[in-house]
């Protein structure tokens, strides 16, 4: 069960017939490898009937190592988050 | 980003594709997409994220305007995992 990119691939393939799968394979992999230098320059991504990503800043704080008690400094970190637009939302919960 | 700007990219990477053609195919993955959750099925797409299904019962829930204890029904929402690859990259500033 599920959908695997190269399940993606083949399902294009089949639907744009003036595409070779290795065609499809390498725009998939140009649309997707975007989508991700947009979210390192901190970039929002909005598609339109499906959703949106985001990069949300976690700050930098203390924790422990629960196997020692030791304190540690965890530093900041960058999260990527999404948000499931209104149609699809919908089209889900169908 | 947005579609348009994942099109010009498309048609300016991929060579011998018109702007309409790159407009079609960008459009097709997400509706290829939208069309394997519609139907249940989660996406794994390898080094970006999985979009996982996920059925929440059914709970009590108040209205926070009036108070009124109201009962939220059960429903599928999706849900998006980033993949590792994902996370260390967008902290690799240093590859900016």
């Amino acid at each position: 069960m599920g959908m695997t990119k190269s399940d993606l691939v083949e399902k294009l393939s089949e639907s744009l017939t003036n595409l070779t799968k290795k065609e499809c394979e390498v725009i998939v992999d140009t649309v997707f490898h975007n989508m991700k230098d947009a979210l390192q320059r901190g970039e929002k991504i909005e598609i339109r009937g499906f959703g949106s990503f985001t990069v949300r800043v976690r700050r930098a704080k203390e924790g422990r190592n629960p196997k020692t008690g030791e304190k540690v400094s965890i530093p900041e970190k960058r999260i990527p988050v999404f948000k499931v637009g209104k149609e699809l939302r919908e089209m889900v919960n169908g | 980003m947005t579609k348009a700007d994942l099109v010009e990219i498309v048609y300016e990477k991929i060579g011998g594709l018109s702007k309409k053609e790159s407009q079609d195919i960008v459009e097709a993955i997400f509706e290829t997409m939208k069309g394997s959750l519609k139907q249940g099925q989660k996406i794994k797409i390898s080094g970006f994220g999985n979009f996982t299904l996920r059925d929440k019962r059914p709970r009590k829930g108040r209205n926070p305007q009036t108070g009124d204890d109201i009962q939220i029904t059960a429903r599928r929402v999706l849900t998006f995992r980033p993949s590792q690859i994902l996370k260390t990259h967008i902290n690799d500033v240093k590859t900016l």
